[in-house]
């Protein structure tokens, strides 16, 4: 199954839905023309009675999902993340408050999709997503943690949102790691600052931990994949041993990895938490350059986190591309 | 009392009776809710839980029942009033529609009271839910039929049309729309606020739908559409059931300013005498 290569979460996620399709009658899927993007083609071909094409309406089909999960399907429902979780009101009326066992998939999350710019972004959908009481919500950071999520997810009860990339991460786990609902992970340990990153920027802070180093920081690094209900243990050790946190994610520092971080903490352990994301919009462009640009580059998150270890108040600044 | 359904008009006019009454006096006790749009579809709801639909009111969770899926949510009194004529939730519940605690909520709740299928309420969603279990229930080779109550106002909601558009290219026959054509909404009639909603008919079957026009207060005509639509094959059917919004008290029928509204506790009790609905 899992192999140790690097690649997108939304191919990842396409492997994984393929095998869970040959073990689980329940699992269906539905598409709104954007398959070979969201990688349910392939589900598709070799299940075509539980594969379903709607068209370009994602408000029906978030609708559909529901009602198929009502009659015992457990239905994954992929689009871009922007144009899916646009449909809020559906989500939370049909899917969450029905209590339903739908799985949102979101992929082309945030400035890493690159060129297509900011009107496919996905930057805004994990706040939503956080607000719905019963919506679980996962952002794997490599493709075996991405298959597992999706395994866990089958059996799941109640509504989840995958958060998926568009482009190829590093593969950060091998054959040994185990999905654990719930629980983040740490990934290195450190005592003057706490990474905390999800999805594609957790290989970012793994390598922004390495420059920390070479200056004489010592920085944990955790990787949140659940970001819904969040781990508040780890959160709270991490507060305890490190004197500041910095969250790092592909997303508006707003209600996303930043927000919960933030709630979790302000309630059990207070500290000073940076919130590195995307302030704006997006852009179009090379990914490697817009995560520079919008301060989410390991130089750029080492140096913002370093700035925040000196003074703490104006390195919120340090992200000037953000536009 | 033992749940019978029937096909005799005459006892099924009574039913429809017995629930405008319930209407009335549960939503003047609550002080608020939506009476005349839940007149409009009496007949509606009569016609299928007293004499074509397959549900046991002792047994909300039976696989195979059919499915009933009320998309204008804000007409959910009738449904509450057909639960308590078929004896699945006491009579005396009624007065607690819309209070604190109360299974009955504003808008129908399957987490409080299993017998609603959906949650619905913000308009324009419950046919791509009804459409979801129809391909469920078509995945599944089950024999339950799915219903999906529209509003004609919401028959405005785009979601509407991506849930028409899409179900007949599934070749599936177990579902079925009826559209409580009442002509009225909340501030005014379709015709002021949106006259291009019609033809209506025409939309529907420009989409591919079996339609079927009915005068949705006559049962004869309601039962027979009904029929039809279990009898066509390969096309999902539509309803379009021409109502009148308050139908049974005059002062309600076709009124634009009745629409979220109850009549005082006195004033139901003399419509419901007046108009021998007792």
């Amino acid at each position: 199954m899992s192999e140790k290569r690097d690649r997108a979460t939304r191919e990842a996620f396409g492997d994984a839905l393929v095998r869970m399709g040959k073990t689980d009658p329940r699992v269906v899927a539905m598409d709104g023309d954007v398959a070979t993007s969201v990688m349910t083609a392939e589900f598709g071909k070799q299940f075509p009675d539980r594969y379903f094409q709607f068209g370009i309406a994602e408000s029906n089909i978030i609708g559909v999902a529901a009602g198929m999960a009502m009659a015992g399907k457990v239905p994954f429902a992929a689009s871009f993340a922007c144009f899916i979780t646009g449909r809020f009101e559906t989500i939370r009326m049909s899917l969450g408050y029905n209590r339903t066992n739908v799985r949102i998939v979101g992929t082309h999350v945030g400035v890493g999709i690159g060129p297509d710019g900011h009107s496919q972004m996905g930057l805004e959908d994990c706040a939503l997503m956080r607000t719905i009481p019963n919506m679980a919500v996962i952002q794997p950071a490599s493709g075996i943690e991405t298959e597992l999520a999706v395994e866990y997810l089958v059996d799941h009860v109640g509504p989840a949102y995958l958060r998926l990339t568009r482009q190829k991460v590093r593969e950060i786990h091998d054959e040994r790691f185990t999905f654990e609902f719930g629980k983040g992970v740490k990934l290195r340990e450190g005592s003057d600052v706490a990474l905390v990153a999800s999805g594609a920027t957790v290989e970012r802070a793994l390598d922004a931990a390495d420059l920390l180093d070479k200056q004489g920081i010592s920085a944990a690094v955790a990787n949140i994949h659940t970001i819904q209900p969040i781990d508040a243990d780890l959160l709270v050790e991490l507060a305890r041993t490190c004197r500041r946190i910095v969250t790092v994610e592909d997303h508006v520092p707003a209600g996303g990895l930043g927000g919960a971080v933030c709630e979790a903490l302000a309630e059990l352990q207070p500290a000073p938490v940076l919130r590195l994301g995307v302030n704006g919009f997006g852009e179009s462009g090379d990914p490697e350059e817009l995560y520079e640009r919008f301060g989410l580059s390991a130089p750029k998150i080492a140096a913002s986190a370093a700035g925040f270890l000196e003074s703490g108040a104006e390195v919120a600044l340090i992200s000037e591309g953000a536009v | 009392m033992t749940f019978t359904q029937t096909s005799d008009v005459s006892e099924l006019k009574q039913i429809a009776k017995r629930l405008r009454e319930k209407i009335l006096r549960m939503t003047a006790e609550a002080g608020s809710g939506h009476p005349s749009t839940s007149l409009s579809s009496v007949e509606i709801v009569t016609a299928l839980h007293f004499s074509r639909m397959r549900w046991d009111p002792k047994n909300a969770g039976w696989d195979d029942r059919d499915r009933f899926v009320i998309s204008k949510g804000h007409g959910v009194p009738v449904l509450y009033a057909a639960y308590a004529e078929a004896g699945a939730i006491p009579e005396d519940e009624l007065g607690t529609l819309r209070k604190t605690g109360s299974r009955l909520q504003g808008h129908p709740d399957p987490t409080r009271l299993p017998f609603v299928e959906a949650a619905t309420g913000s308009l324009g969603q419950g046919l791509s839910i009804s459409l979801g279990l129809a391909l469920a229930a078509k995945l599944d080779g089950t024999s339950w039929r799915t219903y999906c109550l529209l509003g004609d106002g919401e028959c405005e909601e785009g979601q509407v049309w991506e849930a028409a558009m899409s179900a007949p290219r599934f070749d599936i026959d177990n579902l079925c729309a009826i559209v409580d054509f009442n002509k009225i909404q909340q501030t005014s009639s379709v015709e002021e606020i949106l006259p291009t909603l019609n033809p209506l008919p025409d939309k529907w079957k420009a989409f591919s739908w079996h339609v079927i026009e009915c005068d949705g207060h006559d049962l004869e005509q309601v039962l027979a559409a009904v029929d039809e639509a279990a009898s066509t094959k390969g096309k999902p059917t539509v309803v379009i059931a021409h109502t009148v919004k308050g139908k049974g008290v005059p002062e309600m029928e076709n009124a634009t300013d009745w629409h979220g509204k109850a009549p005082k506790k006195d004033q139901a009790e003399a419509w419901i005498k007046e108009l021998q609905l007792v």
